[in-house]
């Protein structure tokens, strides 16, 4: 039994390459089908995200260099020609694959490290090639564990907590002052596109009103219908400072927008209330002074890049343990690999012992002539309860090894001295 | 007392506070959901503990300073997971349970000497000293809260955000449950205060004794009060609130400690 993988992602292919070899769920069922009917595979699944274009599959048991051939079938049915993947394409093995496919649902073969969108990508391909009939007991096994491996991760490890951009560090310091943003009201001063991000992620969080103040009322207008917000005049700005939670300034000017003076002003009037400022603006659109004031969160570009890089760190710093989650199910895998073809290896064993036992008894018994046909049974019996103790007693002992590495090499021992190979008998 | 009883109540409380702890820094749901569960487990043990006390002087618990402490404990963990349901917010354990699992253990030291069988008072005395510490036990909890709160607040205005800082309870929470815990601890006295002086005046022919505890918990219940009322302004939201939550409970420490051992003459130990 064993287990190929071959793909392209970020780290080997540019975006082009990768956009060439993707698959939509259609392409994906349709190669699924292909490499079945051809032969290549057994069982088969296609993850294909914006980062990675991966095939894994189990070939049949009398297949050799399956992973040239799932290459072929790669190139062919994008129509590329081979050379055009040189150098992009990795493959891997048995373990290999297995601790790959268990890396990237951990996150850690994402561009951005520990992100949790693939998980659920992850489980989306599963999902696709389990009902069109495509993945078999393999591929099942080890998706199920990719699937629990992602949801271990993040439930024991940091890795995917704490926000990795400056908009979602944004949104995530609003939530630590007001909890859930349903409810609550967010201005964008200027149409920058940081700001613009900011309020997308907010939308996302379910923001309930978004308010836009632009100097160019049509570029405020074509921002506020792009966030489904409303468009306010840069003229009424003292006005419009009375009602949002949270301010997010990208305005590109060189004096500051916002005085201490002018928030003391607009925080008087709305009775104090808690006020969130976000000044993406570089030169600074807010005076740092206004963050003193009562109620007043100020921050700053520079405040909001250095969160991202301190928990870049901290999700670095998560490796170690994701790592040894990895491990500890790669292991498991193996040893339910390992047990399968256990069973499988015995049974070839005693099929080809009896077959040459058999053999051999024909070839002997034939010169005996005086013996009865009771006699040449009760051979038969004696032989072949000689084979089970003297060999497949012995090889059943591996079944029952604890220790992983020792049965994975004893099983190599056992298929080398029979010449248990792939083929079938 | 059966000492397993009180070693399993200590297990039970240890464990939920190093299982909220767990919960506040490894971000663990079902280390979460688990320290819920086992301070459940200590409140009822805890009942039981209280329960074997008082069969064993023949009174309410609180007859002396230790099972008065041992009560506020049981109610202040009560509270506390009454309002974790509530809000649905586990963080705040980590900073509870240190203090249950602290009354709990300062009230069984061995005080030395036997406790005494107590007059009988009846189940409006019971009443009324048992909602009078409930009210001890949620402004402990909201002072634990607006300490919280000051502590985040002051992150976020220095902009150092240590790890921890991404898992305690939003500002706006903090706040809410905060006064929630003042709500419950006022409600909980006003009913302790009527039902005093009713028991008084049953007692006595008239309602007020001049003791000084009754004139400081009429300030305790002024000073929340306050808080309350100035919190319905924007202008005193936020920290100012949450530090008068934080100043309010020194009226309250002064009242069950110091007029309660040295200045009251009816209140000893509630």
């Amino acid at each position: 039994m064993e287990i190929v993988l071959i793909g392209v992602n970020h780290r080997t292919a540019s975006v082009e390459v990768r956009e060439r070899v993707a698959f939509n769920p259609e392409q994906a069922c349709r190669a699924a089908d292909e490499l079945r009917s051809r032969g290549i595979l057994e069982e088969t699944l296609v993850l294909s995200t914006c980062n990675r274009s991966e095939l894994y599959g189990v070939p049949p048991e009398t297949q050799t260099d399956s992973a040239s051939k799932m290459e072929g079938f790669l190139t062919s049915f994008h129509r590329m020609r081979p050379e055009e993947l040189n150098g992009s394409l990795y493959r891997h093995h048995d373990a290999d694959a297995v601790r790959h496919l268990f890396r990237v649902a951990a996150g850690l073969d994402s561009l951005l490290l520990g992100e949790a969108e693939i998980l659920g990508q992850v489980r989306e391909a599963y999902r696709l090639g389990l009902e069109h009939g495509a993945t078999g007991p393999v591929l099942n096994r080890m998706f199920q564990g990719a699937l629990e491996v992602g949801k271990r991760v993040r439930a024991e490890t940091e890795i995917g907590a704490r926000p990795m951009s400056v908009a979602t560090a944004g949104v995530k310091l609003a939530e630590r002052i007001f909890g859930k943003l349903r409810g609550h009201t967010a201005l964008i001063l200027g149409a920058g596109s940081m700001g613009e991000q900011v309020v997308e992620q907010m939308r996302v969080r379910g923001i309930a009103r978004v308010l836009v103040a632009n100097r160019s009322r049509e570029r405020g207008e074509e921002l506020a219908r792009r966030v489904s917000g409303e468009c306010v005049s840069w003229e009424n700005l003292d006005r419009a400072l009375e009602w949002p939670n949270i301010l997010i300034s990208s305005v590109g000017a060189d004096e500051r927008v916002l005085t201490r003076a002018r928030i003391e002003k607009a925080m008087a009037a709305r009775g104090n209330r808690a006020l969130f400022l976000i000044d993406l603006g570089v030169p600074r659109n807010i005076e740092a002074e206004a963050g003193e004031l009562y109620n007043v969160y100020l921050y700053n570009i520079d405040d909001l890049s250095e969160i991202v890089e301190q928990n870049k760190t901290a999700r670095a710093s998560e490796v170690p343990q994701v790592e040894a989650i990895v491990e500890e199910h790669v292991e498991k895998f193996q040893s339910w690999q390992a047990s399968l073809e256990v069973t499988w290896l015995l049974e070839m064993l005693r099929e080809k012992l009896h077959g040459e036992r058999e053999a051999f008894l024909k070839e002997r018994l034939a010169a005996m002539t005086h013996l009865s046909a009771e006699d040449r049974e009760r051979f038969g019996q004696i032989t072949e309860e000689l084979l089970e103790r003297l060999v497949v007693s012995h090889a059943e002992r591996i079944r029952a090894d604890r220790e992983l590495r020792r049965k994975l090499q004893n099983l190599e021992a056992l298929r080398d001295l029979f010449q248990l190979s792939r083929e079938k008998h | 007392m059966h000492s397993y009883l009180f070693l399993l109540t200590i297990g039970a409380y240890a464990a939920s506070l190093v299982l909220y702890l767990v919960h506040l820094y490894g971000d663990r749901r079902l280390a979460g959901q688990l320290a819920s569960f086992s301070l459940a487990i200590g409140l009822v043990l805890h009942y039981l503990v209280l329960m074997e006390r008082s069969h064993q002087i023949h009174a309410v618990p609180y007859e002396d300073l230790y099972g008065s402490m041992s009560l506020f404990g049981w109610l202040l963990a009560l509270t506390y997971l009454g309002l974790e349901l509530w809000h649905r917010q586990r963080s705040v354990g980590a900073f509870v349970a240190p203090f249950v699992l602290a009354l709990f253990l300062a009230a069984h030291i061995p005080s030395g000497s036997a406790p005494h069988a107590p007059p009988a008072h009846g189940p409006l005395f019971a009443f009324h000293v048992t909602l009078s510490i409930l009210a001890y036990a949620a402004f402990a909890i909201s002072f634990v809260l607006s300490g919280i709160f000051l502590v985040q607040d002051r992150f976020l205005r220095g902009r150092k955000l240590a790890p921890v800082f991404w898992r305690f309870p939003p500002l706006e929470l903090l706040e809410r449950m905060s006064r929630s815990s003042v709500w419950i601890g006022l409600g909980s006295m006003v009913v302790g205060i009527v039902s005093g002086y009713v028991w008084v005046h049953r007692l006595t022919g008239t309602i007020w004794n001049p003791d000084v505890k009754n004139v400081v918990t009429l300030l305790v219940f002024g000073v929340y009060g306050a808080y309350i009322l100035l919190g319905r302004s924007a202008a005193w939201r936020g920290a100012r609130a949450s530090a008068l939550c934080v100043f309010n409970f020194v009226f309250v420490m002064l009242s069950y400690t110091v007029v309660n051992l040295y200045l009251s003459h009816y209140h000893r130990y509630f």
